[in-house]
């Protein structure tokens, strides 16, 4: 995983359902390209188009609430982007992503869309450098960014070995 | 120090003495379920692996898209055949062989107290209502689970909520936690393992207390749990696969939060799209509706098939609603032919559907057009659950659908 990251801006409000973010009737695949085509398609059809690899979505609290479905986040791999920020996830899609490889970050910004974000995932902070703000976040506990680096399949892979042994 | 119930649970299940909240362990599962939306994705991650699955601890359930809709739902459904075939998984329900997957963990003994369940659905949190601390994962997390039998839990803290007196006519147990999702919000509990206590809860079918674990998530909760009593264990008798050991919280088991309510002062509700905390007495708002749906995991059981039929006996449904009745199970399905609630549905214009989840997500029937509405007994009301974007779907109880379904406007049942 990359250790610092340059994004561009989708901001979202608060709650944002992973129903918003892949609608269920297109939960006939778990390719995230495919599902990708479709992502926000209700709430934001302007999303799908113009993701670039890179961008960042910001939101407020209660990211990714609702549904179990891992393919939201695998969306969201999908369109590019490379990582999430928000004061608070729901726990299903906190570990989804966790697991699939995608960087979430807990913090309130106030930045809108089109802003950018430095991140850098190591020290914990986020530099909105036209704004002038600095933003600092706890990093993710060593077990967590072991597990976003290594991905929950090697992980499991690793595991099973141990068990056998 | 005392442990609640979710702590004794991940404790036992990790091998540990006690666990404090925020530990996070490594503990042994008891069940991993998928179902046919969120299977193959996992099934493509397991392939990865190069092991076996523990086969007595998977269970698949096909119950969004099946009988497929349409060819890429025709082929997702049938990765999970292969699936169980290759691995001679017995636990497969299919077509004609269950129904909604919650329903079928309660009803084939899969669910028990003590346990510690895993689902790639986030409704796992049903199995509260029988005091097992069950929760909804991802599908490559299920996929690993099925592997290793084993996933890390934070240990989450809990809040407990009482629930003390007596509920009104047609106060049931998707009004409880309404409106208990209406005082706290839908992040209210997040990451939070809720427990509820009271006469209230106690008062309660375990039919209207798995509404109420079920809709634990809509608060963001990782489960919601109930302590058993005998109305669970004479449910399980002849039922439960295997033994299990019931657990309590302690008297020294420490709380985040406590929240009391006082139930005399709850009504049948409805929650206004677009989110499940937007809630206000069925009686208050006046909305014409299109379709009135009866159904789900949260109310699709043979009692709230009863309390809707008994409203709608001898009565027509609304010239302009469409009334669809989707049972849970193969098993209340036939409870409910052999009562005679199918002809009642029929003889007033409803549409009764095979087991299946049905129009709750809007993907396989029951879509609703622009523009439309539909008072449902489903646990989610999000922008476009039911289908386009400028739909509406405001959640209630099943005598509150019914009522609905007769008048054609949102109507507490209390009002016919």
């Amino acid at each position: 995983m990359e250790k610092n990251i340059r994004g561009r801006v989708w901001r979202f409000p608060e709650n944002v359902d992973t129903d918003q973010i892949i609608p269920a009737k297109y939960l006939v695949t778990g390719d995230p390209d495919e599902l990708a085509k479709h992502a926000f398609e209700l709430v934001r059809p302007d999303f799908a188009g113009n993701v670039r690899k890179g961008d960042v979505i910001v939101a407020e609290k209660n990211f990714g609430s609702g549904s179990s479905r891992e393919h939201a986040p695998r969306a969201l791999i999908g369109a590019g982007i490379s990582c999430v920020i928000a004061p608070s996830f729901a726990r299903i899609f906190y570990r989804n992503s966790i697991n699939i490889g995608l960087p979430l970050v807990e913090c309130e910004v106030d930045s809108g869309d089109g802003a950018v974000l430095d991140v850098d995932f190591e020290n914990g902070t986020i530099l909105d450098a036209k704004a002038g703000r600095e933003y600092t976040f706890p990093p993710l506990p060593d077990f967590l960014m072991k597990l976003l680096d290594v991905g929950l399949i090697e992980n499991t892979k690793r595991k099973l070995e141990r068990m056998k042994g | 120090m005392g442990m609640t119930i979710a702590e004794k649970i991940l404790a036992t299940h990790a091998g540990k003495e006690s666990v404090s909240p925020k530990e996070i362990v490594d503990a042994e599962l008891d069940y991993v379920m998928v179902n046919d939306v969120t299977g193959l994705p996992a099934f493509e991650v397991f392939e990865e692996f190069g092991a076996a699955p523990i086969r007595e601890k998977a269970v698949l359930i096909q119950d969004h898209y099946v009988p497929n809709k349409d060819v890429a739902s025709a082929e997702q459904a049938k990765s999970m055949r292969d699936f169980a075939k290759k691995y001679r998984i017995v636990n497969h329900f299919d077509v004609g062989r269950g129904g909604v997957c919650h329903q079928i963990m309660i009803e084939e003994g899969f669910a028990a107290p003590g346990r510690l369940i895993v689902g790639a659905d986030s409704h796992t949190c049903s199995y509260g209502a029988l005091g097992a601390l069950s929760t909804g994962i991802g599908s490559s997390e299920a996929a690993s689970a099925m592997a290793t039998g084993q996933l890390w839990f934070r240990v989450p803290e809990t809040q407990k909520f009482i629930v003390d007196g007596e509920l009104g006519n047609y106060v049931m147990g998707k009004d409880i936690i309404l409106h208990i999702i209406g005082s706290i919000g839908v992040s209210g509990s997040l990451y939070r393992s809720m427990e509820f206590y009271g006469s209230a809860i106690v008062s309660l079918p375990l039919s209207d207390r798995i509404t109420i674990s079920n809709m634990a998530i809509e608060a963001g909760a990782k489960c919601g749990i109930i302590p058993p009593d005998e109305k669970v264990s004479t449910y399980l008798k002849d039922r439960v696969i295997g033994d299990y050991s019931p657990v309590y919280a302690d008297v020294g088991a420490e709380y985040e939060d406590t929240f009391e309510y006082d139930a005399a002062e709850i009504v049948p509700m409805v929650a206004k799209p677009h989110l499940p905390e937007n809630v206000v007495p069925a009686s208050e708002i006046d909305v014409t509706i299109d379709q009135a749906y009866l159904g789900s995991c949260t109310n699709g059981r043979i009692e709230d098939l009863r309390c809707a039929a008994e409203i709608l006996e001898g009565k027509k449904v609304h010239p302009d609603v469409r009334m669809i009745v989707v049972p849970a199970s193969k098993s209340v399905f036939e409870d409910a032919l052999r009562e005679g609630l199918i002809e009642t549905f029929m003889a007033a214009d409803a549409y009764v559907a095979g087991p299946t989840c049905g129009a709750c997500l809007g993907g396989y029937m029951g879509v609703l057009a622009a523009g439309e509405r539909c008072v449902s007994s489903t646990n989610r009301n999000f922008i476009g659950r039911m289908g386009h974007k400028d739909s509406e779907v405001y959640l209630a109880n099943p005598a509150v659908v019914a009522a609905s379904a007769i008048t054609g406007r949102i109507t507490d049942p209390n009002d016919l």
